[in-house]
């Protein structure tokens, strides 16, 4: 196995735990802020592909697609939050998980509804299709590069949002006690609108961005959804760093698990056992790292007590 | 508003109509709805133990539900092709009888619940219910994954498994067998929800420092719960092998949890019969928006957002006066 | 008495060439337009005859529901015949049952290996293929292009096994590599990793669905040039316009394709786009071929006489859009599977026959067959 086959996969999964933050950081935005646990974050994942998708083929552009897939999500996000989200604040958290449930559900369907039964086409644009030539002989897709560096900027962005800005003030402040702001005379409903609808374009350009090297059907979603729960519980709700952190964790530990296990097996078993076990494995090595982590930490690696 | 008492024994009254009109009418098929909701507020009323009244949210009883199917599953084929399961240091063979399937399936669900819940119950709110998945995930690839009993195909047995002195592959036979097993799980809950155990349980809930102060450890009494819990949910696991004749990985996936999650909150939680209630309304739906449209899921959807925000308590909460208690 | 019993018989005589089928396919969630498909195909070939009625539900993929569905079929419905499955474990959970009750069931897709062997069985019929059959044809095919060392992937369930299994029965160079990756997975960026540094010369891949327009978008994405091929399942029509350019020039194995000359053919290609207003799948060509295939030997035979319409089914003796057509004893056909490439026809992509990768192939559990 050679040095370049490695850092290969070190920066495989780097790009999937940088996808994995953009999903993330609104699920614990919404979680640490409103205490809402909401299971149809998925679907705005699955709705900015969606758009994405419609309005790459209609206009030839990816980057319109890009745009409309923020803003398809985050209007979405702000209807859902509306009409729905906003009576489950006060509810607890079973009724919060029904009714994003049951929001997945309506969600899919409706896609299926619009789009029909097959998967849509998206594809990269032609500018980052191709591959760079890194030093140590690596051979990198451009897309995915790109998928790093977006991540990564949108990332500082965040962090400046939360730290310097009156926004992130109050954000910070309505993850410690939601009703000393409130009677400080900060508008809730709007913040939390505002929070819902960021996390919501967040996902829904993770789902258009993936969706072009992926593929754009109902229920794609779901699977990352799981994923950037596993994300947010091991970096800690409320926490942006910890779901930075815990999205690398996640990224590089399942992307490393795939490639590292089963030619680990193959070493002393035969290939069919060794592949065998090997895959089961690696299918498992997210969920074991999450249970070791809490065991370790039981609020995540940078939360503070659980809500 | 009315008692729940009298709320409990009319719903009963209409489940058990459901297989009577079936026999009248010749079919069949009503009779395996009705078992099918049945074995399914069983596994709610597992859930129900410690979602409802203990109230920590479990993500993660697809395990439960599918160890019990898998044991019964596994059981029951090596009797079917007379293959015994281990050779040595023993012969260990299968088996068909529901008399030893039954209570084998709830010993390694409720053991697999000692082991995974010393380990959850030492997080609190939306960690344990990421744990409680991770390891029901764990279980779900390693089911996959493992070829010796079909892994993603499943695993068919072709007959129903044997209880004595009834024909089980006779629909109301095994309704009736479902049904009573049920009577006795919902009887057992509310015995414990009644008991010193539960009353120590509903407190844990509210204010665990309480409890301690008292001289009782949460975290025991909750285990404790947590493997009774594990162990009725899968009962009803083995029972659902039973009732398809086939298992398969996905009985275990977090779709199933979120289900049995589902029927519970719907029907109302902390209610006895809550779990039925919410299978019942479940199943209903589903198979009545089924046949009238294609997009039957939209508006399931639709109808259980409904019901969330205007029916706070589930539907026994909207329909019932003050709990019962006795 | 006499007159009741009268009575009772006619209508049974009247009868013996009407049938009623329940359809158990995948309708609804992700997958769903392959279920689709083979519904259309079978629907359309019944289009104006009147001596079948079909019931069609969804399985949604679920086992447990199809399993729960073929019971509503059997008991409620009292359906003669059962098709429809599209997924082997699917399949697996209700077939055995439904034959063994004295059902009638004919397979328009899934042909899992178990009911190809020792789990034959006189009433169940696969009009398709068996599962192993167009990855044989894709190893065959590497041998004849000379490939000495391909790379080959599939997911870890026992399709995926099956595909691998069926590829190296065939294919007789090295392996540079051999994988099974998670099912369902989307991203395949470390195994594409894998590939580039293995030297392999070509590569094999089995991914249905979702997981092949992602696998071949990023592959196509990498830079790696090396030729690619699969089953028809990553690269049939439905699929196909999702993955778009970056499948171009790829070659995939099927038993049928929209170009074949035969008249069967022809007709069901235009009668399909009239239809429905899409080009058919593979899958579509399957259902299309099982409902002609029921009704010819319901015209011959007629349903009461088991025996003599499950003969009439062996025969085959139907007009199949894949020229001829005929079982092997265990109940699966004996046809050749083509490799086709993909093309480019004005703005939608399709495939075009460009070798014939096995001639009159059967498949390899005949033996294991006690029938």
């Amino acid at each position: 196995m050679s040095i370049s086959l490695f850092l290969e996969q070190v920066l495989n999964g780097l790009q999937f735990g940088v996808m994995l933050f953009l999903m993330s950081a609104g699920l614990t935005l919404v979680f640490g802020v409103m205490g809402l646990i909401n299971l149809a974050h998925g679907s705005l994942y699955m709705i900015g592909a969606f758009s994405a998708a419609a309005i790459a083929s209609w206009t030839g552009s990816f980057w319109l697609g890009l745009v409309a897939s923020l803003t398809a999500a985050a209007i979405a996000g702000v209807i859902v939050e509306i009409v729905i989200i906003r009576r489950l604040y006060r509810r607890d958290h079973l009724d919060q998980v029904l009714a994003t449930f049951a929001l997945i559900l309506l969600f899919s369907e409706a896609m299926r509804w619009i789009f029909g039964a097959f998967p849509l086409y998206l594809d990269v644009p032609d500018i980052l299709s191709g591959t760079l030539n890194l030093p140590l002989g690596i051979e990198y897709s451009k897309y995915r590069m790109m998928i790093i560096v977006v991540g990564i900027l949108i990332a500082i962005g965040l962090f400046a949002l939360i730290s310097k800005t009156r926004l992130g003030v109050r954000i910070r402040a309505g993850e410690s006690d939601r009703e000393m702001i409130a009677a400080l005379g900060v508008d809730i409903s709007r913040l939390y609108t505002l929070v819902f609808a960021l996390g919501a374009a967040l996902a829904g350009l993770a789902g258009a961005m993936v969706g072009a090297i992926q593929s754009v059907e109902v229920g794609m979603g779901e699977p990352v959804l799981i994923l950037a729960f596993v994300v947010i519980v091991i970096g800690g709700i409320g926490s942006i760093k910890g779901a930075l952190i815990g999205a690398i964790l996640v990224g590089l530990t399942d992307t490393l698990g795939r490639f590292l296990l089963p030619s680990f097996f193959k070493i002393f078993l035969n290939p069919s056992s060794a592949t065998d076990i090997g895959s089961a494995l690696a299918s498992m090595m997210i969920y074991i790292l999450m249970a070791a982590v809490l065991i370790w930490k039981p609020s995540g690696l940078f939360g503070n007590n659980a809500k | 508003m009315i008692k729940e008492h009298y709320l409990n024994i009319t719903f009963v009254v209409l489940l058990l109509c459901v297989p009577f009109f079936g026999l009248i009418l010749d079919e069949p098929y009503y009779i395996t709805l009705a078992t099918k909701v049945v074995i399914l507020a069983i596994a709610g009323a597992g859930l129900n133990l410690v979602l409802g009244y203990g109230g920590f949210v479990s993500f993660g009883h697809a395990a439960f539900f599918g160890i019990g199917g898998y044991v019964s599953g596994i059981l029951a084929s090596h009797a079917l092709n007379y293959y015994p399961i281990i050779e040595w240091p023993f012969i260990i063979e299968g088996t068909t009888q529901m008399l030893i399937i039954l209570p084998l399936a709830m010993l390694a669900s409720g053991g697999f619940a000692l082991l995974i819940g010393m380990l959850c119950l030492r997080t609190s709110g939306v960690y344990f219910i990421m744990i409680t998945l991770a390891f029901a995930q764990m279980v779900y690839y390693f089911a996959i994954s493992w070829p010796a009993y079909g892994g993603e195909d499943g695993l068919s047995v072709y007959l129903r498994n044997n209880f004595p002195g009834l024909n089980t592959m006779n629909g109301l036979s095994f309704f009736s067998i479902c049904f009573v097993l049920l009577i006795i799980v919902l009887f057992f809950s509310s015995r414990i929800v009644n008991s010193n155990f539960g009353l120590a349980l509903q407190s844990a809930k509210q204010n665990p420092e309480r409890v301690a102060a008292v001289g009782i450890e949460p975290i025991k009494v909750q285990l404790i719960a947590f493997v009774i819990s594990g162990a009725i949910t899968g009962l009803a696991g083995a029972l659902y092998t039973d009732l398809n004749r086939f298992v398969s990985p996905s009985v275990l996936s977090w779709h199933t949890s979120g289900e049995i999650m589902v029927f519970v909150i719907l029907g109302g939680t902390a209610r006895l019969f809550g779990p039925l209630v919410g299978a019942a309304l479940f199943i209903i739906l589903e198979q009545f928006l089924g046949g009238v449209t294609e997009n039957w899921q939209f508006w399931l959807g639709f109808i259980l957002i409904i019901v969330v925000l205007f029916a706070k308590g589930g539907i026994i909460g909207m329909i019932a006066k003050e709990r019962y208690s006795g | 008495m006499l007159a009741l019993s009268t009575v009772i018989a006619l209508p049974a005589f009247a009868d013996d060439h009407k049938a009623k089928v329940g359809m158990i396919t995948t309708l609804s969630g992700g997958g769903s337009g392959l279920g689709i498909d083979v519904r259309d195909g079978f629907l359309l070939a019944l289009k104006g005859n009147d001596n079948i009625e079909v019931v069609i539900e969804d399985d949604q993929r679920k086992p447990d529901i199809a399993v729960q569905l073929a019971d509503k079929m059997i008991q409620s419905e009292k359906v003669d015949i059962l098709t429809g499955i599209i997924w082997s474990n699917l399949a697996m959970a209700v077939v055995p049952a439904a034959v063994n009750q004295g059902k009638i069931y004919l397979s328009p897709n899934a042909g899992p290996s178990a009911l190809a062997g020792a789990g034959c069985h006189e009433n169940y019929f696969n009009v398709a293929w068996q599962n192993d059959n167009l990855h044989e044809a894709a190893g065959g095919y590497a041998n004849s292009e000379g490939y000495k060392n391909s790379f080959i992937m599939a997911p870890n369930y026992p399709a995926g096994k099956d595909a691998l299994t069926g590829y190296k029965r065939f294919y007789e160079g090295e392996l540079a590599g051999e994988i099974y990756t998670k099912l369902g997975q989307k991203d395949y960026a470390a195994e594409i990793a894998q590939i580039r540094a293995s030297g392999a010369d070509s590569v094999f891949f089995f991914l249905p669905g979702g997981m092949g327009i992602g696998f071949m978008k990023q592959f196509a994405q990498s830079g790696i040039d090396l030729p690619v091929v699969g089953p028809a399942f990553s690269f049939d029509q439905g699929i196909l316009q999702a993955v778009g350019a970056a499948a171009m020039g790829v070659k995939n194995t099927s038993q049928w394709s929209k170009d074949l000359t035969n008249d069967a053919n022809v007709k069901f290609v235009a009668d399909f786009q009239a239809e429905y207003g899409r080009l058919p799948s593979l899958y579509a060509s399957q259902g299309y071929d099982t409902a002609n295939l029921l009704a010819s030997a319901l015209d011959s035979a007629g349903i009461n006489d088991q025996d003599a319409f499950r003969k009439a089914l062996k025969k085959a003796d139907f007009a199949s859009t894949r020229g001829d057509f005929s079982f092997d004893t265990n109940n699966h056909p004996i046809q050749d599977i083509y490799v086709r490439e993909v093309i480019k026809e004005g703005d939608v992509f399709t495939n075009k026959i460009v070798a014939t990768g096995l001639k009159s192939r059967s498949n390899a559990y005949v033996d294991k067959c006690k029938m």
